[in-house]
């Protein structure tokens, strides 16, 4: 099942890193987005995945799974979230004011 | 166990989001950032007072025992960057009372300010890896506003750049993360340091020691600056300088806690590398420098070369060298701050950012033009003012650590440092007058005070610098023995 996990993440990585070497803004902030869960489920895998039973107090006597990198990744991904979304307005005020959405065209010069 | 320590994370967060509610009222939002700030800098000061008296200070939220709760850990060298912090912040935003401009101020300026500021005093008391990561993404995610409010072609196209380089290098700092919890199965900095040295700094500890190096070194533009340029011209007088002064110093300020508490038993490695990373940064950033003729650029080539600097010392790894680095991180904070709301008042004063296109403000200006003078000598390093103390610190630590090379290299860019601020000073104030007071576009009206305070500042911690030294010898005396940390944040109890 790891090994499963980390070829998936090596791919989820692979298509991010395509897009975001692209240059349309949209398809950057795509490739962005799929790197996040690539590194989501690493941080499942590397945590270590379902070997017992719920961290809970009544069932004391299984062995149970670590509870801690599920609320890392909450958080992560609550982060991401925000980011995701603040990229994407920025993107778009940035289209409606520049013009374009080709990050080639964007390199401008310090005399406007 | 003590509640102050959370209270610079907590102040300016909640009247933060208070603010929100009032939108309409500026003169409430202008009154309440200030109590903020200057409540975190009361708190601060508290802190160093109780650190003094009785050792690190630590809390456990929710009482949950470490290592499996968050700990906030408040040692004396992240009380003197949160008091610094302070007071840099409260000048940044007297400066933006005056410029900030009112577009920018219904639109919630100051609530992204103060929340700026929860994220980098966060940074500072966080004991705890990833908590130190949610820090990092409060700070940067107000940055990412700040950055563009306005919405000129300038910033938005460099707060694109700006966003995508650090989203990236979030995501390593995740991946860096979830490799370290593989390997030591814990997060707390204090735990990981134990565990570390248990098992000895093998080879993948070492790799993700420079994978972690890697992704702050992009923070605090150490070798990996070439966002910074741009999108520290691009924003505001006020913000460029709150970002100058403050968003790498937390880049830094993680390099060494890492690598002074976690990472610290294989030097000849991963130091070494510092070393040669703070060295590359700081031949660049005065190449830089030296080159450009535009003030924005150099100040922003400016902030590089201290960058380079500061890393210096702790590259050395000696006692003399961290000592230097703590002088002179602090006073890189407050010159940093003041050459930038200088230059940010030249420009506005001119209409123009290019050297060529003026000269003989010194007429019109004396005091600004002075002040200039001694911001360019405090950021070079000469007696009495702020930065020689940190200077012969840090030389003398990478020359006892046999590092002549590296103590070489941060002298000679220090010339260089300096020719390039004098280079301003000479284009702007020197030479005919040919701007009459009444084709300069602005005024210094209310301007001159934060610059002021900050100059009054960096002379009195060149002066005061003995007073000072109580204080910098316990924080030297906690980044080098890594025990006295652990032994606070476990409070004496056999660790798990």
């Amino acid at each position: 099942m790891e090994t499963l996990m980390s070829l998936l993440v090596g791919l989820f990585f692979a298509i991010g890193t395509y897009l975001i070497l692209t240059k349309s803004l949209l398809r950057i902030i795509l490739g962005t987005s799929i790197i996040s869960h690539g590194v989501h489920l690493l941080i499942l895998t590397m945590g270590g995945l379902k070997t017992g039973g719920p961290p809970l107090l009544g069932l004391q006597d299984l062995p149970f799974t670590d509870a801690l990198p599920q609320a890392l990744i909450l958080t992560a991904i609550v982060i991401n979230f925000a980011t995701t979304a603040i990229f994407l307005v920025l993107s778009y005020r940035a289209y409606k004011v520049l013009g374009t959405d080709d990050t080639d065209q964007m390199r401008g010069n310090h005399d406007e | 166990m003590n509640n102050l320590i959370i209270m610079p994370i907590i102040v300016p967060l909640i009247i933060g989001m208070a603010m929100v509610i009032f939108r309409r009222n500026i003169k409430l939002h202008k009154i309440l950032s200030l109590i903020a700030l200057a409540a975190s800098g009361l708190i601060a000061v508290l802190l160093m007072g109780e650190i003094k008296a009785d050792g690190i200070q630590t809390l456990h939220l929710g009482d949950w025992q470490p290592p499996f709760g968050v700990s906030m850990v408040a040692d004396m060298f992240s009380s003197l960057l949160l008091l610094t912090t302070s007071i840099v912040a409260i000048c940044c935003l007297l400066y933006a009372f005056r410029s900030i401009g009112e577009e920018r101020e219904s639109h919630y300026f100051y609530p992204l300010f103060l929340f700026l500021i929860t994220g980098v005093n966060g940074s500072f008391i966080t004991g705890d890896l990833f908590n130190l990561f949610v820090c990092f993404e409060v700070m940067l995610i107000s940055s990412y506003v700040l950055i563009s409010l306005g919405g000129t072609k300038v910033q938005l196209r460099e707060s694109i750049k700006y966003v995508l380089t650090n989203i990236i290098s979030s995501f390593l700092f995740l991946v860096a993360i979830a490799y370290i919890y593989a390997i030591t199965g814990t997060l707390n900095f204090a735990h990981l340091s134990v565990r570390v040295a248990e098992a000895g700094q093998g080879g993948l500890l070492t790799i993700i020691s420079i994978l972690l190096l890697i992704i702050f070194s992009l923070k605090a533009a150490l070798f990996l600056f070439f966002w910074l340029p741009g999108s520290y011209s691009a924003p505001p007088t006020a913000v460029a300088a709150i970002f100058a002064a403050l968003l790498t110093k937390v880049g830094i300020y993680a390099i060494f806690r890492l690598f002074t508490l976690v990472f610290y038993h294989e030097p000849q490695i991963t130091h070494f590398l510092i070393g040669i990373l703070g060295a590359a940064t700081m031949i660049l950033g005065a190449i830089g420098a030296v080159a450009h003729w535009d003030i924005k650029n150099i100040l922003a080539y400016n902030v590089i070369i201290g960058v380079g600097f500061i890393i210096a010392g702790l590259a050395s790894f000696s006692i003399e060298g961290i000592t230097g680095s703590v002088y002179y991180i602090i006073h890189d904070i407050i010159v940093k701050a003041l050459i930038f709301l200088l230059g940010g008042t030249i420009i506005s004063l001119t209409g123009t950012g290019k050297l060529k296109d003026m000269s003989g403000l010194i007429r019109t200006h004396p005091y600004l033009g002075w002040i200039f003078f001694i911001a360019a000598l405090s950021l070079a390093g000469i007696p009495p003012l702020s930065g020689f103390l940190g200077k012969v610190f840090i030389t003398h630590g990478t020359f006892e650590a046999g590092y002549y090379w590296l103590g070489g290299i941060g002298l000679m860019t220090s010339l260089m440092a300096l020719y390039s601020v004098i280079k301003i000073f000479m284009n702007c104030f020197w030479g005919e007058t040919f701007l009459s007071e009444e084709m300069m576009s602005g005024t210094t009206k209310g301007l001159m005070v934060p610059i002021a305070c900050l100059s009054l500042l960096t002379i009195l911690l060149g002066l005061g610098a003995e007073g000072l030294s109580s204080y910098t010898e316990l924080a030297v005396e906690t980044l080098m023995n890594p025990e006295l940390y652990i032994h606070a944040v476990f409070g004496g109890q056999s660790t798990p």
